[in-house]
């Protein structure tokens, strides 16, 4: 078979021929044509069929590449346009608004995460009677219970889940079994303690049975006792949040509506230290993973993030709301938070980022009072005005549910893209692009201006003024007024 | 006044019955608040009693209002309960006041005393001076908050490193907490199980009584026993090893010693022969098995035989020596014994031969020195050094010759190596050997009409007439033996052909020697293209396999030799655009005999272009490529600004030219731009102009964690795709930095994590704090 065969087709000219070959040789031969003047070489291709054909159907297609750089000259440009693509598509795919809750009948005034089960949500109402227990997988109430008289104004899950904690308007802190009473019984706190004051709220150890309140003083409590442990008191103030450090467990931080932000430490008798902001802060949070780190949301519009070893300035401000916020809550894994605003949107933000990378509003959802992001850091749930809890994707274009390993590659690979090309003007406005209401929208550009205005104000004062005399104040500084030891 | 009573009102309000259980303070009520409630306000007072229901409370009160009538009297304040917290106004002055003397007065009466502190407390007593005044409240309180504060920060702070870690993690798998996946020993996953069933609790309790391993190791205690007593057997069999070595060794130096003694030549000459060839053997296999060591050894022949060939040693020069030649004539002994010297001169010079290259070098070397010294020393005098072929060193030939031995080695191993064609080629070499050898007188007798050298002539006549009458024998052969028989006879052809090949080389080697160097190359060349015309003629055959290499070596020489070569040598420089494309095809003459398949590359090359051609006949590339350009040239060149209006200050109408005049003044002509980039390269169209097009597309500002532009375009430009980079490095680039699990609670850091890496609270990161 190898010997120089004739071979009547071939004739003159005929270049573009590729014959393919199937002796079972694996380079070309050479074919000869003795009998003409002229004489051809065509290179003949063969493959081996085991190189490209699949064993089934279920196979991946084999495609053989070849690394050499010099082979791809445009590979910058069909990655930019992959990215570009990848960009879209994340718009596209962004449906972050997962479900609605509804069964309170009045404002949605406080939430907490069960710690040892995903699905279970507590939340507790403005009117204060009701503290509902919900089954999010299945977007229903699983029980109710009258907590209150009056706003619950705070609620938490035992370190254990096992048991949960009210406040409310009543001035009663009560515990309650997270399991629903049996038949006959009658549903009724496990404990309930009088206090002399309202109490404003409540949050548990992360490993002990303490809790502390908060209301006219922070109080550490012991479950096992109907007193205070220990109270702290620092001016004539009262308290609207308190947080156990979910890290180093034994520290607290409390927002006070004096404007200051007060750190404890459980095993001192006093407090540990105070920095007074030029407006109060309603709520902070821990971040979960850096201990020394926290965000308390203001009602100037921002957010600050805190070194609580560094008070005298923020490490973060965190500006896009246009209204008071009001809640804030960290991601399980500290790498960013939501926060929940007057302004009807809730925002999330990356720990150290300026600004938000995402805002979430529907047109229904009425000023959000509180918010959680859900601790296997998939969702987020806010509780809003309009008695309503929704339920929202953490990360908007995120596929829900399993991946295939080839899925996970491809989203892998798109996100790289979008971090690669993230500077590039097109991706970025195509990333950065957002709906949000006119109102939002109006108030956004308004207060740009105001700021803007602001900035010119102050140039001008500085520059007909001597020099040195007007500072240049940075963002961070600008709203801390004080520490105090 | 009015404020006063209000506030203790409220106090009375403020006590319920609970919550005086649950606050177990007690609300004092000043007594100077209450001596200066007057009579104006009892009835107030009196009112709110009314509300408050608490006896003691409303005792107090009337304490308090029998009080007023009265002499001022003041009242300790009572504490009834233990309070957290106490005012510190509330303390006052009454009663009273104590001395030291008085509390120390009871110490002289007490025995139990030492005498060392009575005598302290005497000379406390003779000293006047005041203790000072302790911090108030406010700083105390401020000193211990800072002191709390600071101790709280640098507990902290103990997680800067943790917290670092995980900021710069390329990739963090939450929960943070989690055990590796894979199989785990089942110890670990049935640590909570128990026996439960009595069938099971009898099982264990059997295996316990008889000491049976539950858990892991799976080994009884009497095995791990044995398993530590292990290291005592060991060190039992290392001992008996060291005491047979050292037995060993004594009688083997006592053997040795006998022997030395041994004063037979005989049993010595014996006794040599046999080592050498007991090391030979060794040898051989040792270069097989390990080249360094053979090498080694070799080395000590080599500087064996080279003594040997300095000395006169064996050489039958010695006094002895003489006097055995002059009795060799008549004495065999004599005779015996000089063939004797000599033979062992000749064992000693001779080279060793192995399969280690570097041996075969210096073999080859010598080869080529024996062959052709005075070649050597000319080619080095006389000749070019930018020639290979003439400097001397004859880095073909020894190649040529290696190539001649292995087919010679293939030839001989034909059964299992030759391929399937060259079997093919043979059967066909059969049938037509007769018209073979007829075709070679011809070629000759062709050759010898065109050939201009003589001397060349004549020593190809003596290859051709070697290959004829080999070739003759092959025939001869052929029609008598069967096919194994011909097999060994074309290899022994292919030998002789070699070898003829190889002579011709030699010899036109030394009439380089004589003639000029243009020459010589002329006659090499010639005599390469002969011998590639006389093979071509026998490409069918089984000769192919050996001429083949040499005709590579041939092609391979850099020599101008004839004009073909070298147009082809030029071609292959590179396929340069105009050459190949816009220009007229460069038609070449193919010989109308088939060609000879041997110059494969340059052939191919050829016909590749034509090809090429072919395929992109109606492509003008280039030509294109020069209009864009001149367009863009053009483009670029400044234009002129026509402002001449008609009619103004000149006649008006239709078909009327503006003046010249007017034309020169109006008309204007730009400056002429700075010479364009891509003046001086032909092929190149630089746009210097801004594209608006691609801006919208590209980066105007640094972005943020990059320090230079040149750091931020290396970042981009390397791909990321598996369309550029292999799966694994895909797998590498594009890892997530964050993953999480489906449905699993993420705790929050815990101490644990941190245990690992403390060593001394406080100590690593000392925070400064303000």
């Amino acid at each position: 078979s190898v010997l120089p065969t004739r071979h009547p087709t071939m004739q003159r000219g005929v270049t573009e021929a590729l014959c393919t070959h199937m002796a079972g040789e694996a380079n070309a031969s050479p074919l000869s044509i003795p009998s003409f003047s002229y004489q051809m070489k065509v290179k003949v291709l063969s493959r081996n069929p085991d190189d490209y054909v699949r064993e089934t159907k279920l196979d991946i297609q084999r495609v053989p590449r070849n690394y050499d750089p010099t082979l791809h000259p445009f590979e910058l440009s069909r990655e930019y346009t992959r990215a570009l693509n990848a960009t879209k598509l994340e718009r596209v795919f962004a449906k972050p608004f997962l479900a609605s809750l509804d069964g309170h009948r009045d404002g949605v005034n406080c939430m907490a995460k069960h710690t040892k089960s995903l699905s279970t949500f507590l939340s507790g109402s403005c009117d204060g009677e009701v503290a509902i227990m919900w089954n999010l997988t299945k977007h229903e109430c699983v029980r109710t219970l009258q907590a209150h008289e009056g706003f619950v104004r705070g609620m938490v899950v035992r370190y254990c889940g096992t048991s949960f904690f009210t406040v409310g308007d009543d001035k009663t802190i009560k515990q309650w079994k997270m399991e629903a009473p049996g038949y006959g019984e009658e549903e009724e706190p496990l404990n309930t303690i009088l206090g002399k004051t309202v109490f404003t709220g409540l949050d548990h150890h992360w490993q002990e049975g303490v809790f502390a309140t908060c209301g006219q003083q922070v109080d550490i409590w012991d479950e096992q006792r109907s007193s205070p442990i220990r109270s702290f008191t620092w001016g004539v103030e009262s308290f609207s949040s308190i947080r156990f450090n979910p890290v180093e467990t034994e520290i607290l931080a409390s927002c006070a509506s004096d404007r200051s932000i007060v750190l404890y430490d459980m095993r001192e008798s006093a407090p540990l230290k105070k920095v007074i902001m030029t407006m109060r802060s309603n709520t902070l949070c821990w971040n979960p993973m850096e201990a020394y780190y926290f965000t308390c949301s203001n009602e100037d519009y921002n957010l600050y993030t805190y070194d609580m070893r560094y008070l005298d300035q923020p490490v973060t401000v965190h500006m896009d709301h246009v209204s008071a916020v009001l809640d804030v809550d960290y991601s399980p894994t500290g790498r960013e938070f939501v926060s929940a605003s007057f302004d009807k949107t809730i925002r999330i933000f990356p720990k150290d980022v300026g600004h938000s990378r995402e805002v979430y509003h529907t047109k229904r959802m009425q000023h959000v009072i509180c918010v959680k992001w859900s601790s296997d850091n998939k969702y987020v749930l806010s509780g809003s005005d309009e008695m309503n809890i929704r339920l929202w994707k953490a990360y908007a274009a995120e596929k829900l549910g399993v991946l295939a390993p080839r899925e996970r590659q491809a989203i892998n690979y798109n996100q790289k893209l979008k971090e690669k090309f993230q500077h590039h003007p097109q991706i970025r406005r195509i990333s950065h692009h957002r709906h949000l209401p006119k109102s939002i929208y109006h108030q956004t550009k308004e207060l740009r201006i105001m700021k803007e205005a602001r900035r010119r104000k102050e140039r001008n004062v500085r520059k007909h003024s001597r020099p040195g005399t007007v500072p240049v104040v940075s963002e961070k500084e600008k709203h801390v007024v004080t520490v105090v030891k | 006044m009015d404020k006063v009573s209000k506030k203790s009102i409220k106090n009375c309000s403020s006590q319920t019955p609970e919550s005086a259980e649950l606050n177990p303070d007690e609300v004092y009520i000043d007594e100077a608040e209450v001596e200066e409630l007057n009579a104006a306000d009892e009835n107030i007072i009196c009112e709110e009693e009314d509300a408050c229901k608490d006896e003691r409370k409303r005792q107090r009160l009337l304490e308090a209002i029998s009080a007023l009538g009265g002499k001022r009297k003041r009242k300790l304040g009572e504490r009834s309960e233990a309070a957290v917290q106490m005012s510190e106004f509330t303390v006052s002055g009454e009663g009273e006041k104590v001395n030291l003397s008085d509390l120390i007065g009871t110490i002289d009466k007490n025995a139990a005393i030492p005498a060392k502190t009575k005598k302290q407390l005497k000379t406390l007593q003779q000293s006047n001076k005041t203790v000072e005044c302790p911090l108030s409240k406010q700083e105390s309180e401020r000193i211990q908050r800072d002191v709390a504060y600071q101790k709280a920060a640098s507990e902290v702070s103990q997680w800067k490193g943790v917290i670092k870690q995980n900021q710069r993690a390329e990739q963090l798998v939450f929960p943070l907490n989690q055990e590796p996946s894979g199989p785990k020993p089942f110890e670990r996953v049935l640590t909570s199980w128990k026996a439960q069933t009595p069938l099971e609790q009898e099982i264990f309790s059997l295996l316990s009584i008889n000491k049976q391993p539950i858990h892991d190791p799976i080994l009884t205690p009497t095995e791990e026993a044995s398993l530590r007593a292990m290291s005592l057997e060991e060190a039992k069999v290392r001992h008996a090893e060291l005491q047979k070595a050292r037995a060993l060794q004594s009688y083997y130096e006592a053997k040795a010693r006998r022997e030395r003694k041994i004063k037979s030549k005989k049993y010595h000459k014996v006794q040599n022969k046999h080592k050498r060839k007991e090391f030979l053997k060794q040898f051989d296999e040792m270069v097989k098995t390990n080249p360094a060591a053979a090498l080694e050894e070799l080395n000590k022949i080599e500087l064996a035989r080279m003594q040997e060939r300095m000395s006169l040693k064996h050489q039958n020069s010695g006094k002895w020596a003489k006097s055995q030649v002059i009795m060799a004539k008549y004495d065999e002994g004599a005779r015996k014994s000089m063939q004797q010297q000599l033979e062992v001169n000749k064992d000693l010079t001779q080279k060793l031969v192995t399969s280690l290259n570097n041996e075969e070098d210096s073999e080859i070397e010598e080869v080529s020195a024996e062959v052709t010294p005075a070649f050597v020393k000319d080619a080095e005098e006389g000749l070019d050094s930018s020639n290979p072929w003439m400097r001397g060193k004859l880095s073909a030939e020894p190649r040529e010759k290696q190539t001649s031995d292995s087919v010679d080695l293939t030839a001989e191993g034909f059964g299992g190596n030759a391929s399937e064609d060259e079997e093919d080629k043979h059967n066909v070499a059969e049938t037509e050997e007769e018209a073979l050898l007829r075709e070679f007188d011809n070629r000759r007798k062709h050759r010898q009409i065109q050939e201009a050298d003589t001397e060349l002539i004549l020593c190809l006549d003596d290859d051709d007439n070697e290959d004829k009458e080999k070739t003759k024998n092959a025939a001869e052969d052929l029609d008598t033996s069967d096919k194994e028989e011909e097999l060994s006879q074309f290899t022994s052809l292919m030998q002789g052909l070699t070898d003829a090949h190889w002579d011709i080389e030699a010899e036109f080697a030394k009439t380089a020697a004589d003639t000029s160097s243009q020459l010589e190359q002329s006659f090499i060349k010639i005599g390469t293209l002969e011998d590639r015309e006389l093979l071509s003629q026998e490409d069918s055959a089984a000769e192919k396999v050996p001429v083949k290499p040499q005709l590579s070596t041939s092609t391979e020489n850099p020599l101008p030799a004839s004009p073909v070569t070298e147009k082809k040598r030029k071609r292959k420089r590179g396929i340069e655009l105009k050459h190949v494309l816009t220009k007229e095809t460069n038609i070449i003459h193919v010989p109308l005999a088939p060609t000879f398949r041997d110059s494969e590359d340059l052939d191919e090359s050829l016909d590749q272009r034509q090809l090429i051609k072919e395929a992109f006949a109606g492509d003008d590339v280039v030509s294109d490529f020069l209009k864009d350009k001149r367009k863009q040239e053009d483009t670029s060149k400044p234009k002129l600004l026509d402002l001449t209006l008609p009619g103004w200050g000149e006649w008006g109408g239709t078909d009327l030219k503006p003046s010249r005049n007017k034309q020169r003044r109006f008309r204007i002509k730009a400056a002429l731009p700075p010479p364009r980039k891509d003046q001086n390269l032909p092929s190149v169209i630089i746009l210097e102009k801004r594209n608006s097009s691609v801006t919208l597309h590209q980066v105007n500002t640094l972005p943020f964690p990059f320090e230079n532009h040149a750091q931020f375009e290396s970042t981009i430009r390397c791909p990321m795709g598996r369309t550029w980079n292999t799966e694994q490095t895909v797998k590498k680039i594009t890892k997530p930095k964050v993953v999480t699990q489906l449905g699993t609670i993420i705790e929050p850091m815990n101490r644990e994590r941190l245990g690992k890496k403390l060593v001394s609270p406080g100590s690593q990161d000392s925070v400064k704090l303000s």
